[in-house]
């Protein structure tokens, strides 16, 4: 038998992301058709498609994929999870990509972790969201000159009734408050 | 029948036309809808980009909360159904995740058993529940000479749908044609809205808002009916900066499926949050709908 002229390909990447995602085994079975890309609304502004991200998962290149912005394209349309033809729960292997890369501090060239930070920090506080809370918030602190333009818009949501100037806080606070405490003592990230 | 209502925190404010159309609907069509004591916010998509296990158990609550003897709940919007039935099953697929969802629950003194709550959207309960018979009986005002563009964006029929197909879903079709609409086929009824891409990448979002009014009009609606307060805020608030980007005459009214649907069982027009989206409804509703039958609204 000759010597195999290719290295081992190292699998620890792959069973990384498996693990972090329910029903993550199925990506083994990828193969490369790319109609992941092919349906997903946003492969045109993202670095890698879905598909090569699939491949680079499975040859092990954990930088690249961990500080790519296909991710956090992803709106969770799960039009490649249902086109998948092996089944792939894709938008899930997308959400383990952003949690692990969000754990290492990789998601740096995107505005998508800070409204997402905004998003559950108004949620754990409060119990529900609250929009204009988490606009000035967000806009403030990450693309404050884009708050010029979301004047107008704002004021317009307003004056329909459609924006509330003050959150709402549901009755048993403490409860949902112990409730997150517990998942993230059991293994949550914060 | 009786079903516990999880209305999720865009139906408190910036989509209460959804919400108030949906109860009006729902009386009229003898649904009950018994809304969840306390509920909280689903997380959107925004959790889960996280942490998942508190994403998982932040939604649980909510399942947790819906009253003994009730095993139904329905959410009309898209994000809040996904998310329920999201934690439904993966809490019912793998048990050692369930056992961990409830042990955080077990600190607010809750629980939760897989499978105990059926999750339902709207679109679903009206087609299957209450049918096409009961709806017809109900009509008082048919939408003849209306032509309406459904649009089901992503989450209502994807990933784990109630029984409409995901690449060609026909329920909100199927009921408008109840009514005496005439349903626009257009492309890209089920392309996403862009989500929250609207506060992340404007240029990205607003192409993928710009594909779906285009369509429509090109394709001769008059109107565009949503499932989603996610994908009506997009498409209605961002269309005058969305025609201002690509230099297109865009002027096309988003509204809630339940707003047009009470308004053809006869519910008063103010009840229904007519008014409240930012591109006016009014001339297109006064002008198709025939003013005899405008009158025959229930008081």
């Amino acid at each position: 038998m000759a010597h195999s002229s290719t290295a081992k390909r190292d699998d620890s990447f792959l069973g990384e992301v498996i693990a972090e995602t329910p029903g993550g085994e199925r990506l083994v079975h990828c193969m490369q058709c790319g109609s992941c890309g092919g349906s997903c609304p946003n492969s045109a502004d993202m670095d890698r498609t879905p598909r090569t991200l699939l491949a680079m998962i499975a040859a092990g290149q954990r930088e690249e994929v961990l500080s790519s912005n296909t991710m956090w394209c992803c709106v969770s349309c799960y039009a490649c999870t249902t086109r998948c033809p092996q089944k792939i729960p894709i938008t899930d292997i997308m959400y383990a990509l952003k949690r692990i890369s969000l754990r290492e501090g990789k998601a740096t060239t995107t505005d998508a972790p800070a409204l997402a930070r905004t998003f559950t920090g108004l949620l754990d506080r409060y119990g529900r969201s609250f929009e204009l809370g988490l606009a000035s918030r967000y806009y403030l602190f990450n693309k404050p000159l884009s708050m010029l333009k979301m004047g107008p818009l704002g004021l317009r949501m307003f004056t329909r009734g459609r924006m509330s100037l003050r959150p709402t806080k549901i009755r048993q606070i403490d409860q949902l408050q112990a409730i997150i405490a517990k998942a993230r003592e059991l293994g949550g990230e914060a | 029948m009786k079903y516990a209502y999880y209305p999720g925190c865009s139906l408190e404010c910036n989509a209460l036309a959804y919400d108030v159309s949906v109860r009006h609907v729902a009386d009229v069509l003898g649904l009950t809808l018994a809304e969840i004591d306390d509920w909280n916010c689903c997380g959107a998509t925004e959790y889960f980009s996280q942490d998942e296990l508190t994403a998982a158990a932040v939604i649980a609550r909510n399942l947790a909360l819906v009253e003994p003897g009730v095993n139904q709940v329905v959410a009309p919007c898209a994000a809040c159904y996904c998310n329920l039935i999201k934690v439904d099953h993966l809490m019912a697929d793998n048990p050692a995740m369930g056992e961990k969802i409830n042990q955080a629950l077990a600190a607010g003194k809750l629980h939760y058993k897989p499978g105990s709550v059926r999750v339902r959207h709207m679109l679903d309960v009206i087609y299957e529940d209450v049918g096409e018979a009961a709806v017809r009986e109900k009509v008082v005002q048919p939408l003849t000479g209306l032509k309406i563009a459904p649009y089901y964006g992503c989450q209502v029929v994807r990933p784990l749908t109630g029984g409409d197909d995901t690449e060609h879903p026909t329920r909100m079709d199927k009921i408008f044609t109840w009514l005496g609409a005439e349903v626009v086929n257009y492309p890209v009824k089920t392309h996403c809205c862009g989500g929250h891409m609207t506060q992340i990448s404007e240029p990205q979002a607003f192409e993928m808002i710009r594909r779906i009014l285009q369509s429509a009009t090109s394709n001769g609606a008059d109107m565009i009916l949503c499932a989603c307060p996610m994908c009506q805020l997009n498409l209605d608030a961002y269309q005058d900066r969305v025609a201002a980007e690509f230099k297109t005459p865009l002027r096309m009214p988003v509204l809630y499926f339940t707003q047009m649907l009470g308004l053809a069982l006869g519910v008063d027009a103010e009840k229904l949050g007519f008014g409240k989206e930012i591109v006016s409804a009014e001339s297109v509703v006064q002008s198709k709908l025939r003013p005899a039958t405008l009158e025959n609204t229930r008081s």
